[in-house]
């Protein structure tokens, strides 16, 4: 069974083309990383799995499913979700509330009015057990907005991860953190990412190879290799295209 | 923002009581406030205060609805008061049908009706508006209310043209019996209805829908992928919205027993935004002292001054540039400081930037009025006064000292703002390195 | 004929003196996001300013004074107002501007009076200019046409041949790019909000005698200049152009064309009279939703089409 399948896939925004043919398949349970230098085309592919892009041509495909003309909300209800590099939580909701409203969809909360949230016992504590596990219980009723970059990452992880979606995108997860945060948030994805499919666009290759099952590369908009990271780091055409010439 | 603690607190009477004793305090002083402009020597109410009373719960009422679009969900709307004002046509049209046809409808539930009429509005207008976001939203809003402001004067058959629609409330449906011939009955139905109205707004608040509108407010792309439809959550709350500001109109028809044009216009929405900004959008009862302040200087300095609305847009362009979180803002910003119990270190800055802050307001109102006075009043014939002075308005020197308190006052509230600054400050710093502050 | 050619003309001189308040906000609205609703006060402003500088200079001087006027109070606005405002986002930017209309007219009917004032044509222009079957042609509006013609060359001249005209032009459709040009920022929004301004007040001058000076031009005028912008798109000076022809055109030959949805249907045979259905809204002429017609567009063309005629990007 396949999470994610990509076929020919190809998006170009006016006459240049950033995703130039991909093809990918990623089955279930695998943990996933893209790597490769800046303006690759990593974000942008994210973004033409999450539906925040359309593709100009080609077919994606989540959980078995179609995505052509899905909006982003119903590409997350095939059971996709995804973070983002650029931070992207609520800030003047409480970090409390930013987890439960990654959980209220998939709890089948929907755009209800009538029932209150303070009396849903269950979800409170889903919630909070969540915190616990993304170390910011302390923060619960602190506006997300005012706190510190690394826990502002955490919190990021949390509502992607909150809805219980089988497929996690993080895009950079650990961009812009200190080796302990960093070393913190990698024991994080492990854990969060059992029994599900993972796939994470990462700089930090200490993280890349220890987390990832596959590694794919991606230059210019193409795929150059798809391999484990025993293959990928023997493999010669990487090194020249994306570690440099020296390396070779 | 409220936020409810996890932890299943006992329910015992004083932490209730502590937790929701806002809401009974308000109830009384409704209750009481109308005993308190009692005429003993002609043994009745005070018409005056009654309508002022009723017009003030009915505007909170609307200044709510209001925010649950703007604080809650972060749309700007410049036709709010179509809404309003179709809720109360509703009631005008419902009233003179039971008083045509003998339909045994109850008064009591014509706020509902209002909310109906508003709810349909909704329903129709915001299919269109909700479409967009932002300033394209405040576009189609502005331009909806145009457009509807425009149609009532053209079509007679729903709006009455120009002269609208009037009513009777007297219809002798009440199911506890009461006619509604005194203002005073009118006013406690409505405050009943207001009391209703807000618990519900502020229980919306705590709902999924509620929720996810202050996310699509911080941040509306990433509720996409939480898996929300923004558009689903605007439309939904606009809704809503609509049944509030029906509700309010539908009080506002029982009130004045005419509904106009001026129910859906411009002025009407403006009236709603300033209400609800300078009351503060960020919290739940913000609108409500927002819609008190703002009726009582139509009402209370109207009486005074022709320039009340000059007035009323001066603060307003004071609150936008030094306190966005309006007037409970500014109470807010309090809370660290008094948490820390070191609020009274803060009486002398305020001392201090009061007395020239009341020199400069007093100069400014002073060249306001006499300015008045000479373009608008004089012609109009009325003489010269504030606040029991009666100076000539020709002279030199009332228009001297006026400018010079006026600028006089601006350059030393500069001058003392800059310690009061430091002050504050350094005591939010203080509560910062505390952890009273994040 | 006659009706079409004199509504024609009548159309073109309204059509410029809304590009000549579009123009400006449009630049305002494309650079820095502000939908500025005191906009339609600067024309109020330029009007009034216009007048009272008429009684003791005469029109000529105040042609050029009172746009100048209009101009430092923009840049006064801007420096000192929205500035600071500005780190609150686009939302506490727009209510400022709002609450400063609001002061405006407050603050013109304390000076100028509730009713309108005496602002008339200078007698120099004060003449028919030719004669078109019978319908005379007043050659102030010949003037109008003139002076609007001067400014749209001197605009795009401006943003074509000058240095500070390409990074406003650049800024205009990409406004996070102008900072990385090396140019000082802040000092082009003042630039721009000014010459805006100063080009609203223009229109108030020349347009303020051609229709009313009173209180409630601002309010009446600043409904329609938005729906100009966005119906021409942002970034786009042409689209602007484009679309305040088009709206000059439209609510002109809406009201002399007196015909109703009713005089539509009798043309295939249906007679219309009270008893029909809907007959309220099928008799409304054309004349009297004149006025509705910017709203209708406004609100059609954000819902289809949000970037507007020839925008580059959403509203």
């Amino acid at each position: 069974m396949t999470a994610i399948q990509l076929t020919d896939v190809r998006k170009s925004f006016g006459r240049t083309e950033i995703i130039r043919g991909v093809n990918l398949t990623i089955p279930k349970g695998q943990r996933h990383a893209i790597i490769g230098p800046n303006g690759a085309g990593k974000t942008t592919l994210f973004n033409l799995i999450s539906g925040r892009f359309p593709i100009t041509s080609g077919r994606i495909e989540v959980n078995g499913n179609d995505t052509a003309g899905l909006a982003p909300q119903q590409i997350n209800h095939l059971g996709l979700s995804r973070s983002f590099q650029i931070t992207s939580i609520f800030p003047r909701m409480t970090v409390f509330e930013n987890i439960r409203c990654g959980l209220l969809w998939s709890r089948g909360h929907r755009y209800s009015f009538w029932s209150l949230l303070g009396s849903q016992k269950a979800l409170t504590e889903e919630a909070e057990q969540l915190l616990e596990r993304l170390n910011l219980s302390s923060r619960r009723n602190v506006y997300a907005g005012l706190l510190s970059y690394a826990e502002q990452r955490s919190l990021e992880i949390g509502i992607t991860i909150a809805g219980g979606a089988d497929v996690i995108l993080l895009d950079e997860p650990t961009a812009g953190m200190s080796h302990s945060e960093t070393d913190y948030v990698q024991h994080l994805i492990r854990t969060i990412s059992e029994g599900k499919t993972l796939v994470m666009v990462e700089h930090d290759m200490g993280v890349v190879f220890g987390l990832a099952d596959i590694i794919t590369v991606l230059v210019y908009g193409e795929v150059i290799a798809s391999d484990t990271p025993a293959n990928i780091r023997g493999n010669r055409a990487v090194q020249q295209a994306y570690l440099g010439e020296e390396a070779a | 923002m409220s936020t409810q603690t996890s932890s299943a607190a006992a329910m015992s009477a004083p932490s209730f009581l502590r937790r929701h004793g806002l809401w009974f305090f308000m109830l009384a002083l409704m209750l009481v406030l109308p005993w308190v402009f009692y005429d003993h020597e002609k043994g009745r109410h005070s018409g005056f205060a009654i309508t002022l009373l009723s017009e003030m719960a009915l505007m909170s009422i609307f200044a709510l609805s209001y925010n649950m679009l703007m604080g809650q969900a972060g749309l700007l709307s410049f036709g709010h008061a179509v809404l309003f004002g179709v809720g109360a046509y509703f009631v005008a049209h419902t009233l003179n049908f039971i008083r045509a046809s003998g339909l045994p409808i109850p008064v009591e539930l014509m706020p509902l009706v209002g909310g109906i009429g508003g709810l349909v509005c909704g329903v129709l207008t915001g299919y269109v508006a909700t479409k967009q976001r932002a300033t394209a939203f405040a576009m189609i809003t502005m331009g909806i209310g145009e457009l509807l402001t425009a149609a009532a004067l053209m079509f007679m058959t729903f709006f009455g043209g120009e002269g609208g629609i009037t009513t009777d409330r007297v219809v002798d449906t009440s199911i506890f019996g009461i006619p509604y011939t005194r203002p005073i009955q009118v006013y406690y139905l409505i405050v009943a209805w207001a009391m209703i109205a807000a618990l519900l707004m502020f229980l919306q608040t705590q709902t999924p829908l509620g929720r996810m509108a202050n996310a699509s407010r911080d941040n509306y792309e990433r509720t996409q992928f939480v898996g929300y439809d923004p558009k689903v959550i605007r439309y939904w709350q606009f809704i809503l919205a609509g049944f509030f500001a029906g509700i309010a109109g539908g009080m506002y028809c029982l009130v004045y027993e005419i509904v106009t044009f001026d129910t859906l216009a411009a002025v009407k929405s403006a009236n709603a935004l300033l209400a609800t900004y300078i009351g503060g959008a960020v919290g739940f009862f913000g609108p409500i002292m927002g819609a008190v302040l703002v009726v009582g200087m139509q009402s209370g300095v109207s009486l005074h001054t022709s320039a009340w609305l000059l007035y009323l847009g001066v603060v307003f362009i004071a609150m936008v540039i030094y306190a966005p979180g309006g007037l409970l803002g500014l109470f807010a910003n309090h809370i660290p400081i008094a948490r820390m119990g070191r609020l009274g270190e803060l009486v002398v800055p305020y001392a201090r930037i009061l007395v020239p802050g009341l020199m400069m307001t007093l100069g400014f109102v002073l060249f306001v009025e006499l300015t008045t006075h000479q373009t608008i009043n004089a012609a109009q014939g009325k003489k010269f006064s504030l606040l029991g002075f009666a100076p000539d308005p020709g002279g030199t020197m009332v228009w001297l000292s006026a400018i010079v308190a006026m600028i006089g006052g601006a350059l030393w509230v500069r001058h003392e703002g800059r310690f009061f600054m430091a002050k504050w400050n350094a005591l939010i710093e203080d509560a910062k390195a505390r952890g009273i502050v994040a | 004929m006659e009706v079409f050619v004199v509504s024609l003309l009548n159309g073109l001189v309204y059509g410029m003196l809304l590009f000549m308040l579009a123009s400006g906000l449009t630049l305002i609205f494309s650079m820095m996001g502000v939908l500025n609703f005191a906009h339609a006060s600067a024309y109020m402003i330029g009007a009034y300013f216009a007048y009272t500088l008429s009684l003791y200079v005469g029109f000529w001087v105040a042609l050029i004074v009172a746009p100048i006027l209009c101009g430092l109070l923009g840049a006064a606005i801007e420096m000192w107002g929205l500035r600071r405002v500005h780190k609150n986002g686009h939302i506490a930017e727009l209510l400022f501007t709002f609450g400063l209309a609001l002061i405006i007219e407050k603050v013109v009917q304390m000076t100028w009076g509730l009713i309108a004032v005496p602002y008339r044509i200078p007698s120099g222009l004060d003449f028919p200019l030719f004669d078109l079957w019978g319908t005379q042609f007043p050659a102030y509006r010949a003037f109008m046409l003139l002076i609007s013609a001067l400014m749209f060359l001197s605009i795009w001249l401006g943003l074509t041949r000058t240095r500070i005209g390409l990074v406003i032009q650049a800024a205009l459709t990409h406004p996070d790019m102008a900072g990385a040009l090396g140019h000082n920022v802040p000092r082009v929004f003042t630039m721009v909000f000014a010459a805006g301004t100063a080009l609203a007040g223009l229109a108030g001058v020349i347009g303020g005698n051609y229709r009313v000076t009173e209180p409630g031009m601002a309010f009446s005028m600043g409904p329609i200049v938005f729906v100009v912008v966005v119906f021409g798109g942002l970034g786009s000076l042409t689209g602007c152009f484009i679309a305040s022809i088009l709206m000059g055109l439209i609510q002109t030959f809406a009201v002399v064309l007196d015909y109703s949805l009713a005089d539509l249907l009798e043309v295939f045979g249906f007679v219309v009279t009270k008893a029909t259905p809907g007959s309220e809204f099928l008799m409304v002429t054309l004349p009297r939703i004149a006025a509705l017609l910017p709203f209708i567009l406004l609100v059609l063309i954000l819902v289809l089409r949000p970037r507007g005629l020839l925008g580059t990007r959403d509203t």
